[in-house]
């Protein structure tokens, strides 16, 4: 089983390299990087290339490490036998199976994301060290214990909110998305948008990138805006003279809503073009 | 196998562990790796680094401790014989061409001294006569008119470029002793938390709730718990005006990231050092002054105290009386640190001047001993090692 990218998702050689270490080795991968580099994706191309099934964890605040092993329904239990229902001998009736438990007994050798674990409270990753290193589990209900017979592959994103234990941080393999430099932007823009001209993916590039570099941005647009924008100028017919145009007037550019998320970064931008303008008075 | 690589790399600070260590032999040994150098360096950096901040450094001592092994096989595989190009040389160049590199010690002494000015040079250059660059007279570069020149920088090295990946250091504005932004501050202020109970019953304190049911014979009893919160209290003191003008922007992103992170925060201004009143506003600094004493008496023990400030002054400004330097005091501000740091024994000192720096200012040395060594730079490394320092 080798990951070699796949026809939606362009991958560099590092994270090629990083990506297979892993499933060989069978230990989880910790993907860091800017919003919007395609981290999330990640987990469900490498589950395409390798034709696994995929089984999502969405971590949030409030998400407990005991929530992905499996949880004990205990209000349940409780109304049944207030109600006199037969289900509540069995506790095995109100054990509610959590995601790594559902990966871990997959027919086939599963990828399970992990995605955004530093939502999570800071002592979470500690709580999954065991289950991740030996990849099984013990049910003290039913003083049984989950072990995965196939170790399924584990890949786990991070925003940065939150640093990770080093514990947690040594059992895994780690790679930073990078933002992508010009020619794998334009591999990305050429997988999305087959057939696209020429003309406007180098007009709209060089824009984006020119935004980027525009300083005090609260919010570098990334990969995604810039496909969400593409796909805007597509569906908008906007002739790539139109972005091209150094126009002092029109200098803010064409439908940047999709790039600029924040009013205050479109205030710059527009600042920004006003100095550009007087400069431009002023020769 | 790479056990000098891996102590140098532990020896700059990069955190690697021999778990991870081992983790790399396994996955060298699973042929991940291939013989490649390029992907070796991928590996080694996805099991050995695990905090983008080290990335730079990684790079930097992957680039020290294998820049000999790639210029073996440079040389065994890629690059053309020094020999080869030499004959090359001598066919092309006219006999009057070859006497002038006589006259200038010969094709060895040229490769050497193009060696040195490597080394010496560090920035591109274009014109002149000495420097290697582009359009000069100097024997080294390109489109010169010295007959002699040799060409740098045109062709490209094996894969297709010159610079190893490790050598561009793509990671370097990552490192954690630079820059740093509203939400990279908010994230180190969050080492400072302390979660507490506090107020009305509001949440279902389920545990307590399936407890309270048993004891009731299987009948429910509802129990509520308040919710949790972050009940860390913080008062700010920041220098203001003079010499902190240059740090303004580092001042007011920490002020509004401790503002929306902390519940409890007041905060106060002073300049230079701290003396009997401090201020809350400063375009009204001289009509509304706070006492000291009066902040020291409404606050409790249990605020941590964060003083923000280059602490860069005259050395009278904090031992003698009459000292400051806009107003007569009555007692030195060493007197009232100390009361300071009495009252709220939980205190830092947050300096913004690049801490490399601090030892050429008495007044710094003298401050951070004052606070009891609790003194840190205004970088995230430093306000993490702050927040770590009053969360104890």
């Amino acid at each position: 089983m080798r990951f070699n990218g796949t026809d939606t998702y362009v991958t560099t050689e590092d994270l090629m390299v990083a990506v297979n270490a892993a499933v060989t080795l069978e230990r989880p991968l910790l993907i860091k990087g800017e919003p919007g580099t395609g981290k999330t994706v990640l987990a469900a191309e490498v589950a395409k290339a390798l034709g696994a099934p995929l089984i999502e964890w969405h971590v949030k605040s409030t998400t407990k490490a005991q929530h992905g092993l499996y949880e004990y329904d205990a209000v349940a239990r409780l109304r049944d036998s207030q109600l006199g229902d037969a289900r509540v001998h069995d506790i095995r009736n109100y054990i509610i199976k959590g995601k790594l438990w559902e990966a871990f007994t997959a027919d086939s050798r599963p990828v399970l994301l992990i995605d955004e674990v530093d939502k999570a409270d800071i002592e979470f990753p500690n709580d999954l060290l065991q289950e991740l290193d030996r990849m099984e589990f013990y049910v003290h209900e039913t003083r049984e214990t989950v072990s995965a017979a196939i170790r399924p592959i584990v890949i786990i994103t991070s925003n940065n909110e939150k640093e990770l234990p080093d514990a947690f941080l040594r059992r895994c393999f780690f790679h930073y998305i990078r933002f992508p430099d010009e020619d794998t932007m334009r591999r990305i823009v050429a997988v999305h948008f087959p057939g696209i001209k020429d003309v406007l993916v180098r007009a709209a590039l060089n824009l984006f990138f020119e935004v980027r570099e525009v300083p005090g941005l609260k919010k570098k647009p990334s990969t995604s805006e810039l496909l969400d924008w593409l796909k805007l100028l597509v569906a908008e017919d906007i002739p790539p003279e139109a972005l091209r145009s150094r126009d002092v007037k029109t200098v803010l550019p064409p439908l940047y809503g999709a790039l600029l998320k924040s009013e205050q970064d479109v205030h710059q931008l527009e600042r920004l073009a006003f100095l550009a303008r007087r400069d431009q008075r002023g020769n | 196998m790479f056990v000098s690589f891996f102590l140098t790399l532990r020896r700059a600070n990069v955190p690697a562990s021999l778990r991870e260590y081992l983790t790399l032999i396994e996955a060298t040994e699973a042929g991940i790796a291939e013989f490649s150098v390029d992907r070796f360096y991928y590996l080694a950096r996805a099991a050995l680094v695990k905090d983008e901040r080290n990335l730079d450094k990684f790079d930097q001592v992957f680039a020290h401790c294998f820049k000999g092994i790639e210029a073996t096989i440079e040389t065994l595989f890629g690059e053309v014989p020094t020999e080869w190009l030499k004959k090359l040389w001598e066919k092309t160049l006219t006999p009057e061409e070859k006497a002038l590199v006589e006259a200038l010690g010969g094709w060895d002494t040229l490769m050497e001294t193009l060696r040195q000015r490597l080394a010496e040079q560090t920035k591109r250059h274009q014109g002149g006569s000495k420097w290697i660059g582009t359009a000069g007279t100097s024997p080294f570069g390109a489109y010169g008119y010295n007959p002699e020149g040799v060409r740098i920088g045109q062709d490209e090295g094996r894969e297709g470029r010159a610079v190893k990946v490790w050598d561009k250091r793509e990671f370097r504005n990552l490192d954690d002793d630079v820059e740093i932004g509203t939400r990279n501050i908010k994230i180190a202020l969050r080492r400072l938390r302390r979660f507490a109970r506090q107020g009305a019953a509001t949440e279902l304190d389920m545990p307590g709730t399936i407890r309270a049911t048993a004891h009731n014979g299987g009948y429910l009893d509802l129990k509520l718990v308040p919710e949790r919160r972050n009940t860390v209290k913080v008062l700010l003191f920041l220098d203001v005006g003079g010499s902190m003008a240059p740090h303004v922007r580092v001042c007011e992103e920490l002020f509004s990231a401790a503002r929306s992170e902390f519940k409890h925060l007041e905060y106060f201004y002073f300049h230079n050092c701290l003396y009997e009143s401090v201020w809350r506003d400063n375009r009204r600094r001289h009509a509304e002054r706070i006492p000291t004493w009066q902040v020291m008496h409404t606050y409790g023990a249990d605020y941590r105290v964060v003083f923000v400030g280059d602490a860069s002054m005259s050395p009278y400004e904090i031992v003698q009386e009459g000292g400051s330097v806009e107003h007569w005091n009555e007692e030195a501000g060493i007197v009232w640190m100390q009361r300071m740091l009495h009252t709220f024994p939980k205190s830092v000192w947050l300096n913004p001047t690049p801490e490399r720096h601090w030892g050429y200012t008495p007044s710094i040395d003298m401050l951070r001993q004052i606070v009891g060594g609790q003194m840190f730079s205004l970088t995230l490394a430093g306000l993490d090692q702050a927040m770590q320092a009053l969360s104890r």
